[in-house]
């Protein structure tokens, strides 16, 4: 499960700009294979959580109606240039993620 | 092509037993593994509900301080682009609600003292309906809505 993130967080003035895209198929458990009419699983991030300097900046909760292949993206303050920024996502089944970027 | 679904296949399921093994024999209790995911929340099937279930109260408050940024006709609605943009203090979530859905609520984000009052995802919704952004600040739940017209659903089925 490399690299299922990409990132880019941006500071302009006080504020720096999150923007996430995280490659997952975010299935709702509604739709059905329509060859043997079963029930594809649900499978979708639950909890994407961004860290600055060891303190939670953001938590967001998800259930399956976000888009596949989710976009998020967000804002806060107190951040410098080059301060590292910590992104992590888990899903509903265990799987997770994580990324470390620089504040450019 | 068909190898490779077959070896994350395997892997996502050897992952799972993993954990669920660990949260089996105590050694891992859930709310580690997920701090507190309000599963009733993402179950409940009206907006009431759900809110209640998430913040424990479900009166909303209309305000003008919030700005829904969604299309006014989504031709997907696998992927609809919504933003919540806030001018009120002190928020501490921001949730939003595509309130025709199965279930309502898409997803809620907490924010710490050092967010902002901004929130951007794309949500699915099955068909056209209100998108609620519901705002929790001082113990109050401010709230607006923007209608967003469907051509074709995007929950499955």
């Amino acid at each position: 499960m490399a690299n299922t993130i990409k990132i880019r967080a941006r500071l302009s003035g006080d504020t720096t700009t999150v923007k996430a895209l995280i490659s997952h198929i975010m299935e709702t458990g509604l739709r059905k294979n329509s060859k043997t009419g079963e029930t594809i699983p649900a499978h979708f991030i639950q909890e994407v959580v961004c860290e600055h300097k060891g303190e939670t900046v953001m938590t967001a909760q998800w259930g399956p109606a976000i888009s596949k292949n989710p976009y998020l993206s967000f804002r806060f303050k107190g951040a410098e240039k080059g301060d590292t920024l910590t992104l992590r996502w888990v899903d509903n089944k265990g799987e997770s993620d994580s990324i470390e970027t620089k504040i450019a | 092509m068909t190898n490779m679904k077959r070896r994350t296949l395997l892997k996502g399921s050897l992952a799972a037993g993993a954990v669920g093994i660990a949260v089996g024999s105590g050694l891992l209790a859930p709310r580690t593994v997920l701090a507190a995911w309000p599963k009733d929340a993402f179950k409940a099937t009206s907006v009431d509900e759900a809110l209640n279930s998430l913040v424990g109260q479900s009166q909303l408050e209309g305000s003008d301080k919030i700005e829904i940024k969604a299309p006014d006709i989504a031709e997907n609605g696998a992927v609809v682009p919504v933003s919540v943009e806030t001018t009120i203090d002190g928020v501490e979530s921001i949730s939003i609600i595509a309130e025709k859905n199965n279930t309502p609520l898409t997803s809620a984000y907490i924010l710490s003292p050092r967010a902002e009052g901004f929130v951007a995802t794309r949500i699915k919704m099955s068909e056209t309906s209100s998108v609620i952004a519901v705002v929790k600040a001082g113990g109050t739940l401010h709230s607006t809505g923007k209608e967003v017209k469907v051509t074709i659903g995007g929950c499955g089925g």
